[in-house]
């Protein structure tokens, strides 16, 4: 078992399951009082003041980009730039980078199992400059196959960005696998984090990753903050998006201006401080517990709740046999948003929907499923608990209507 | 009305709606409603003569409220005129919004009468209100042109 201790988020004290963790987790105690601690006892910008409020801020927020550094396993504290989430991410990396450096023709690798926010940028970037955006291939259980990879990449093949896991259907894929082959045909490997760094080890170098882009609500920290890692090369030769303020060295009148390096050009006008020191805290409480131990705990847990589900004559289960905390089902004839206010109603919190994952319904031949997505403080009584409840569907629209 | 009888014309008309699937004719004019707080997506089509509706269908994903208050509205709407069709539509979106309003003009759509217990619904029972409004403002717009 896990060690784990309930007591240390708040949300739990109520007669709730949260099992909507793929859209954004809870929050420990100790995530919020740094943010309170920040608002209320050492406010003040970063990077301009000698005082002692300034100073404190100033160590905390730099020593994120460290903590971030060695969560990740990237070479330096200067690959981390902080941004608003992975959709800020992503598009950095589209608009700011890889714009600037594909031409027409030029092939970007996709699947239909990713979120919008690693489609709709290269979409975008496709009709702004001509590149081509693939989709590579999914297998009958929507997986990607290494196999799919190698078959897809071709001559003009410039970059390859997906998800480590896919937010429905849960896969893992095989980044590591996957980043060797990028390296070796000098592919530019960009990865959606944002459902695997919180679930598990991630290993940047390891995995030749170019860009890795999170999120920081998804692993217990605020909203409103995320994570572009990018080798420093790679990061060095991007164009900011914003310009401003923390980003420049000096301009003149004479239009003539310096930016700073990376990772500061990047980070125009005052960032998310409080978010960031939250998210520090989060990592913290990550670490403490283990990423080895986090990813155990949920597929063990998850393996648990499809034997279960297995067992409800009227439960359609899409995915069961991938390795994350993600499962996707439906009720026999009923639609996903009834399942969830049906759970709802006995306090099982579930997303219904297509998961901002609207390609898929071509494959899947389902447009929306009932989403449970763990974390490490589910439990087997919450798992007891939805299925004693999805036993009794059959009086649903009493409960709904 | 009795809970059980409410509840079985809901059902009713979300197991066998009227007028679901489009079809493929240029006389009608469209409109697409969907929402930002969950996943009904629904297509609407109309058919006017003059001033008077003649035809709705409709298709699309949506909830058991959504779809069964589009069945039920189709019917209380079709061969209505446009001015009937809007003075039954805007006392309904009153009895959702839980503002007076007259429950003689409204016949079956009274089911809807205590959505708002259920927050989360009351978009759903206004979706296709939404959209035949939409569609109906449009035809008079063009009629004025």
């Amino acid at each position: 078992m896990i060690f784990l201790n309930r007591e240390d988020f708040p949300m739990l004290s109520q007669d709730i399951v949260y099992f909507d963790n793929g859209a954004t987790t809870l929050k420990p105690r100790c995530v919020v009082d740094s943010m309170i601690k920040y608002y209320t006892a050492h406010t003040s910008n970063i990077h301009r003041g000698d005082y002692d409020a300034a100073i404190l801020t100033n160590e905390l927020y730099d020593d994120t980009r460290s903590v971030i550094k060695d969560f990740i396993h990237c070479d330096s504290p200067k690959e981390v730039v902080f941004t608003s989430g992975t959709t800020a991410s992503i598009n950095m990396v589209v608009f700011g980078y890889v714009k600037n450096h594909l031409k027409k023709g030029d092939e970007v690798l996709l699947t239909k199992a990713e979120h919008a926010s690693n489609v709709l940028p290269w979409i975008k970037l496709s009709e702004e400059i001509g590149i081509k955006v693939k989709y590579m291939d999914l297998d009958s259980n929507y997986h990607l196959t290494l196999e799919n990879v190698s078959r897809s990449i071709t001559d003009k093949t410039k970059v390859i960005s997906i998800a480590h896991v896919t937010n429905v259907v849960g896969d893992v894929r095989d980044i590591e696998a996957i980043g060797r082959i990028c390296r070796q045909k000098e592919i530019l490997f960009c990865v959606d984090g944002a459902q695997s760094v919180p679930h598990m080890n991630v290993d940047f170098k390891k995995c030749n990753i170019d860009f890795l882009s999170f999120s920081g609500h998804k692993m217990l920290g605020p909203t409103g903050i995320g994570v572009l890692v990018g080798r420093y090369p790679l990061l060095e030769d991007m164009e900011p998006i914003f310009y401003g303020g923390g980003m420049n060295q000096s301009f003149e009148s004479d239009g003539s201006y310096e930016l700073k390096k990376a990772p500061f050009k990047l980070e125009a006008g005052t960032p998310a401080i409080a978010e960031v020191i939250g998210l520090r805290e989060a990592i913290k409480y990550l670490q403490n517990i283990g990423m080895d131990n986090i990813q155990n705990y949920e597929r063990k847990l998850k393996q648990y709740m499809v034997s279960e589900l297995e067992k409800i004559e009227n439960i359609i289960i899409y995915n069961k046999n991938t390795d994350s905390g993600i499962l996707a089902f439906n009720i026999d004839g009923i639609f996903a948003q009834e399942s969830s206010i049906y759970l709802n109603h006995y306090h099982i919190y579930v997303r219904a929907g297509n998961h901002c994952t609207k390609m898929l319904k071509d494959d899947m031949k389902v447009k929306n499923t009932v989403r449970v997505s763990l974390y490490f403080y589910n439990t087997k009584e919450d798992v007891d608990k939805l299925i004693s409840i999805l036993k009794n569907s059959k009086d649903i629209f009493k409960v709904v209507i | 009305m009795d809970n059980n009888l409410k509840r079985e014309i809901i059902l009713d008309n979300y197991q066998d709606p009227m007028n679901k699937g489009l079809i493929g004719d240029s006389g009608y004019l469209r409109a697409n409603a969907s929402s930002e707080n969950c996943i009904d997506n629904l297509d609407f089509m109309m058919k006017l003569n003059k001033n008077v509706i003649e035809d709705i269908r409709f298709d699309g994903e949506a909830c058991a409220i959504s779809t069964s208050a589009t069945s039920i509205m189709i019917r209380s709407l079709i061969r209505k005129t446009i001015t009937e069709a809007k003075d039954i539509l805007f006392e309904y979106q009153n009895m959702i919004n839980e503002q007076d309003y007259d429950s003689k003009k409204l016949g079956e759509l009274c089911v809807y009468d205590d959505i708002c217990k259920q927050p989360n619904r009351k978009n759903c029972a206004l979706l296709p209100a939404r959209a035949i409004i939409e569609i109906l403002e449009e035809f008079e717009k063009k009629q004025q042109n």
